[in-house]
């Protein structure tokens, strides 16, 4: 039986995509079979993050259809073994995705996989339910930004509510923070809300911290998960959040700003 | 007089943005959470009582404020209707 895992947020563009890459990619590392689904029908993305695209023939709603199988649809990834990508349908019909047809498809992923992460689309419309309704637990990931941290509060209370866990009377679904974009230095200067204060305002587990990082755009140009660029900050990041995730101690990096030298902060003016 | 060592230190934060974002969010949070623990006829009724008033005097959308509690075994609905000085006559 797979873990699933949905990735969510409620706001849009706060790095879910980047984060379904970069975990179920450090899931697979550990010699987890994971599967990765695009729940974001119309706005397929995942496949160009995981660099993929070239290889689509059939895509997660042509499964449901019953117009492929599973085994047609599913990547392998080329690079990292037990990875495997589901596509999104580029259809514009935002009712393709059932719920008795997601139900199906995660039903028989059940049967091969270790973990399957769901990459959430932004909003709180059907398709970022479908992508949370039968998770047994959720990565938030949220920005320190005021719309992002409201918006993963009502995520929070729709995973406590609208999942099939919560209407089976099993409570609020296990949820942890992913706070990413992280600029420790403009959180020194008062300009930023602090991980404490975000912990604070959604009283969440915290999972990791991922910092704002210029290597995260490298990756996607380059088509290739973050966390295989072993040198970055934000891939070492996304590292010790799977390690975490998995059940590991590791202690949270990359919360405090580069120390400048004495001259630096001399001439800070 | 400024000290040699009172370059090393960051003058102590004022009312930052960051502060400010966090109180927003904690007041706004709050709210958000209160109407979704409440029962979902709330913000029927709160417009539908809005209309009912306005019919007497002028209020804005805030002075009617609605807080459900639980005591002991009852449910008590708090309607708090707030009429400022120029809202009293229609
Ligand atoms: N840690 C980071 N540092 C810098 N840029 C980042 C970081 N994380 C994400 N980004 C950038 O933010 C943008 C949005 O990321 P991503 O597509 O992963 O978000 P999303 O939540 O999946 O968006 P959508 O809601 O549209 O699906 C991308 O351009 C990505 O490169
Ligand atoms: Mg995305």
């Amino acid at each position: 039986m797979a873990r699933i895992v949905v990735i969510t947020s409620g706001k849009g563009g706060v790095g879910k995509t980047t984060t379904s890459a970069a975990m179920a990619t450090g899931l697979a590392l550990e010699g987890h079979k994971t599967a990765v689904i695009d729940f974001d029908v119309g706005l397929r993305n995942l496949d160009l993050i995981m660099g993929c695209e070239r290889r689509v023939v059939y895509d997660f709603v042509n499964v449901i259809n019953g117009d492929a199988s599973l085994r047609q649809a599913l990547i392998k990834d080329k690079r990292t073994e037990n990875l495997f990508i589901l596509p999104a349908s580029q259809t514009r019909d935002k009712d393709a995705l059932t719920e008795e047809g997601v139900g199906q498809v995660l039903d028989e992923l059940s049967q091969e996989f270790d973990y399957i992460l769901c990459d959430s689309p932004a909003g709180i419309e059907r398709g970022a339910l479908m992508a949370a309704y039968f998770a047994d637990e959720a990565v938030v990931v949220t920005n320190p930004e005021v719309s992002s941290v409201r918006d993963s509060d009502r995520m929070l209370g729709i995973l406590a509510s609208k999942t099939r866990k919560a209407e089976q009377g099993e409570g609020p679904l296990p949820s942890r923070l992913l706070l990413t974009r992280y600029a420790p230095e403009r959180v020194d200067k008062g300009e930023m809300l602090s991980v404490e204060d975000v912990v604070e305002i959604l009283s969440i587990e915290m999972l990791g911290v991922v910092p704002e990082s210029q290597s995260v755009l490298n990756a996607s140009n380059a088509g290739m998960p973050v966390i295989l660029d072993k040198e970055s900050d934000a891939g070492q990041a996304y590292s010790d959040a799977v390690a975490r995730f998995l059940g590991e101690e590791r202690p949270h990096r990359f919360l405090t700003a580069q120390k400048k030298g004495i001259l630096g902060r001399l001439f800070k003016g | 007089m400024k000290g040699i060592f009172d370059y090393f230190r960051s003058p102590p934060p004022p009312q930052t943005s960051a502060r400010m974002a966090k109180e927003r969010l904690q007041v706004i949070v709050a709210r958000e959470r209160g109407h979704r623990a409440g029962p979902d006829y709330l913000p029927a009724l709160h417009r539908e009582l809005l209309e009912v008033i306005r019919k007497y005097v002028r209020v804005n959308d805030e002075s009617v404020q609605m807080t459900l509690e639980n005591q002991g075994d009852c449910e008590i609905l708090e309607v708090n209707i707030t009429l400022s000085e120029s809202e009293r006559q229609l």
